[in-house]
């Protein structure tokens, strides 16, 4: 029980640092000296001491969008392991759940922001929409190729200190971890897909869709957003330690550290995509990530290629 | 008789009286086949209050010769109305929407009537942005999305309305408006000439520069003074230092809005050093209070030439590097290239100006066609070029001509020693009665047009004022065209036309 509730701890360590390394990296890269690293969770203490506003053409689907949002990512939250420890949750298949967790959040903010009647929000639902079904793929395809390696479906099982790994799974678990880095950048909204700095709303993805919330609703997906962060970078960071060190003291900085810096510097060293090729981006993921199942799969059968 | 008064950029003030009054018929029958010639395009067209009815004035430049046509005319109370220009050349659009909007002179078969910027002195006043007119295609497939008025980032006002199939840009129609007020009015409401510079000054605040020496030119040819080439001198370094000011301001803010941080801190801080620079001068970053008819408060020092030398060569060495770095950034160029093409044809249709037209490779540029001031002395200016027309030219075209005027203030300084000959400013100078001043300057955006007419006491009676945004604001609606919605921003941001400007 200990073990469950240090690692649902170091979970929230994670999901509350990603931002600020993210926020300090990028400041670093402008050669500015950023904010402090805890700003981003001043903002939302101030966001929650707030009152939220609604639109008069809103219903109760709005309102309840953002505890579902939260909801869900925080359920999802708890099924996830830090390398050796072992998650609060946890049964045969709890995979899938995650990831239908994770879509039903995203359905919920999409149906909620089409709620607004704003041809704004509308346009950003429909991008999400059309995004989150194309990552869907690389998602479930990346979360099969870490079951298949020991054959289980469950976070806690995947993720268990008895997995002895084969040598020659070295690549296919660190292009895992690429795969579940950039599915981060997707699901988080941060360049090449999206840019949550910034203010032109015809641009937008993640942040037009909330463009109506405030106070606490606004403060709750931001909330919402920092647990889907450190869900993946901690598969991610999982997949690395399980090559190198399999110890969670390895496994959680760095998480922290991966995560935030590789946002950090893509953010300030290069330029977002078009948005018609964000389709090519996120596909090229999936065809990647059905590719490392192939070969991870061809392994384990010890094929010689 | 003659169809136009010709006169050039250099020469004084005209006489009212020297202006042929034609026949409206026998006029259009002449543009319609002189405008097809790309060497013509028009400055400016404006009607105003005679006794019994209206007289408009017409200015043409000649960019082949450098000459400045200048034509108007009377139609008759009873007419029913005038044949629109703008249906056979749609450079004209904005004018005879203005005319059309102050004073109800109906144009037959203009495409596009609309009101353009609600002035508070328009004809009809039932018509107001709320009841704007905007252009509708209807179809289930298709959405309308509105922008604005309210800008994201609060700069200026402005109503965007697209026209949308999916991602895809079909139509976009701005309406502008929101901004008036009343600058060509309160240029007339006393005869104050200092009060006049401050509001010149004002027209658009980040040209402020340009519309204060479009300002004092226009004065300067009524008053009938020549002001020595060494106040001409200091002019064209500070117009060229709001130019690379600016310039600089747009390459970050495009970077900016691809969420490309690096160059956009780059560029962010190689303009606060040239506005600093600026600031030094005069003590106003955007050269506020620098440029004033007749003379100059701030004539430059040993130290302060110094300070602009200095500062310049250390901004074009770290500029350049910025640059070439651009030209070679892929995920940039993935952006900007192909994107927001305006052909050279369609720039020239709508009568483009200034360094978004040379983005399409239309070469218009008064420092090289028009020249004024140290311009038209020993000096000579190419313009830069690009063809492509997309975003990507006009972003290569800004950062060249950082480098261009960067050059000039170098060449302009070099030897030069403080100024013995700058009077102190003069806003009593007697102006001649009667007349019409006009003054061509080529800002950052491109062609400022002012145009004053004097009463019998040689006070300024009526004043006009044109901002390149007038005729660009257009070349910015046919480049979104068929583009993406979500590339509008940066669209807009190689645009980076003025709201007020435009609203005045």
């Amino acid at each position: 029980m200990l073990i469950k509730l240090l690692n649902t701890l170091l979970m929230v360590v994670v999901a509350l640092s990603i931002t600020g390394v993210i926020n300090r990296t990028r400041a670093l890269l402008a050669g500015r000296r950023g904010t402090r690293f805890l700003q981003h969770i001043y903002n939302v203490r101030l966001l929650l001491r707030k009152g939220s506003v609604y639109s008069t053409t809103t219903t109760a689907l709005f309102r309840i969008a953002p505890c579902v949002y939260l909801g869900a990512a925080l359920m999802a939250f708890l099924f996830i392991p830090i390398a050796n420890l072992e998650p609060l949750l946890s049964f045969h298949g709890d995979i899938i759940l995650v990831a239908y967790l994770l879509a039903f959040s995203r359905l919920a903010l999409i149906l909620a922001a089409m709620d607004t009647g704003s041809s704004f929000e509308g346009m950003g639902a429909a991008r999400e929409a059309l995004y989150g079904a194309l990552v869907e793929p690389a998602l479930m395809i990346g979360l099969a190729t870490l079951a298949l390696f020991c054959g289980d479906s469950s976070f806690a099982e995947i993720f268990s200190e008895g997995q002895v790994l084969d040598v020659n799974l070295t690549i296919v678990l660190l292009l895992v971890a690429y795969i579940f880095v950039i599915i981060m950048f997707i699901e988080g909204g941060r360049v090449p897909v999206d840019d949550p700095k910034t203010h032109l709303e015809l641009t937008m993805i993640h942040e037009v869709m909330c463009l109506d919330y405030s106070g606490i609703d606004l403060a709750m997906i931001q909330m919402a957003g920092w647990l889907k962060n450190a869900i993946f970078a901690i598969i991610a960071a999982n997949a690395v330690s399980a090559v190198f060190c399999f110890h969670w003291g390895f496994a959680a900085p760095l998480a922290i550290l991966g995560a935030g810096i590789s946002v950090g510097v893509v953010e300030s060293l290069r330029a977002r995509n078009k948005l018609s090729r964000n389709i090519t981006y996120i596909l090229t993921l999936s065809a990647l990530s059905a590719l490392v199942l192939l070969v991870g799969f061809l392994l384990m059968q010890d094929i010689q290629i | 008789m003659e169809m136009f008064y010709v006169t050039n950029n250099t020469a004084s003030a005209v006489a009212i009286a020297d202006i042929p009054v034609v026949d409206y018929v026998a006029l259009y029958n002449d543009l319609k086949e002189r405008m097809n010639d790309p060497r013509y395009h028009v400055g400016h067209y404006f009607a105003t209050e005679v006794e019994n009815g209206l007289r408009f004035y017409m200015i043409l430049l000649d960019d082949q010769t450098g000459e400045v046509l200048i034509t108007s005319f009377v139609p008759d109370y009873y007419a029913e109305g005038l044949a629109s220009l703008t249906a056979v050349h749609q450079q004209f659009h904005p004018f005879e929407r203005e005319i059309f909007e102050l004073y109800g002179v109906p144009f037959d078969n203009h495409p596009w009537l609309k009101p353009l910027r609600f002035s508070h002195d328009r004809r009809d006043k039932t018509s107001t942005m709320d009841s704007y007119p905007f252009y509708v295609i209807e179809g289930e497939e298709l959405h309308e999305v509105n922008v604005g008025p309210i800008h994201a980032g609060i700069i200026e006002p402005g109503a965007f309305r697209f026209i949308c199939d999916g991602e895809q840009v079909l139509h976009l129609e701005i309406a502008l408006g929101y901004q008036h007020r009343g600058v060509e009015s309160e240029m007339i409401r006393n005869g104050n000439r200092l009060r006049q510079t401050l509001i010149a000054e004002s027209i658009a605040g980040d040209t402020a520069v340009g519309h204060t020496t479009a300002y004092a030119e226009l004065v300067e040819k009524l008053a009938g003074k020549d002001i020595g080439d060494d106040l001409k001198r200091e002019r064209l370094v500070a117009i060229e230092l709001e130019r690379i000011a600016m310039h600089l301001a747009d390459t970050g803010a495009l970077a900016t809005d691809i969420g490309f941080q690096l160059y956009q801190v780059a560029c962010e801080a190689l303009r606060t050093v040239t506005i600093n620079t600026t600031q030094a001068w005069c003590g106003n970053r955007f050269g506020k209070s620098l440029i004033r008819p007749l003379g100059s408060n701030f004539p430059l020092t040993e130290a302060k030439i110094e300070t602009i030398r200095t500062n310049m060569a250390d901004v074009r060495r770290r500029y350049n590097e910025v640059r070439e770095d651009i030209l070679e950034a892929q995920t940039l160029l993935a952006r900007f290239e192909q994107c927001g093409l305006v052909s050279k044809d369609e720039m020239q249709r709508i009568g483009g100006v200034g360094q978004v037209a040379r983005a399409s490779g239309l070469k218009r540029d008064l420092r090289a066609t028009h020249p004024s001031g140290f311009y038209a002395e020993e000096f000579s200016h190419e313009p830069i070029l690009r063809t492509d027309g997309d975003v990507m030219s006009r972003l290569a075209t800004r950062m060249d001509e950082v480098l261009q005027s960067i050059d000039y203030i170098h060449q302009v300084l070099a030897n030069y020693k403080p100024s013995t000959t700058i009077e102190a400013p003069d806003y009593d100078a007697s102006l001649m009665p009667e007349a019409l001043s006009f003054s061509l300057v080529e800002g950052w955006r491109g062609e400022i047009c002012h145009v004053a007419l004097t009463d019998k006491e040689g006070a300024i009676a009526k004043y006009k004022v044109k901002d390149p945004s007038v005729h660009n604001w257009l070349g910015l609606a046919i480049a979104v065209r068929s583009e993406g919605i979500s590339d509008f921003p940066i669209n807009n941001k190689s645009f980076n036309l003025s709201y007020c400007g435009h609203d005045l």
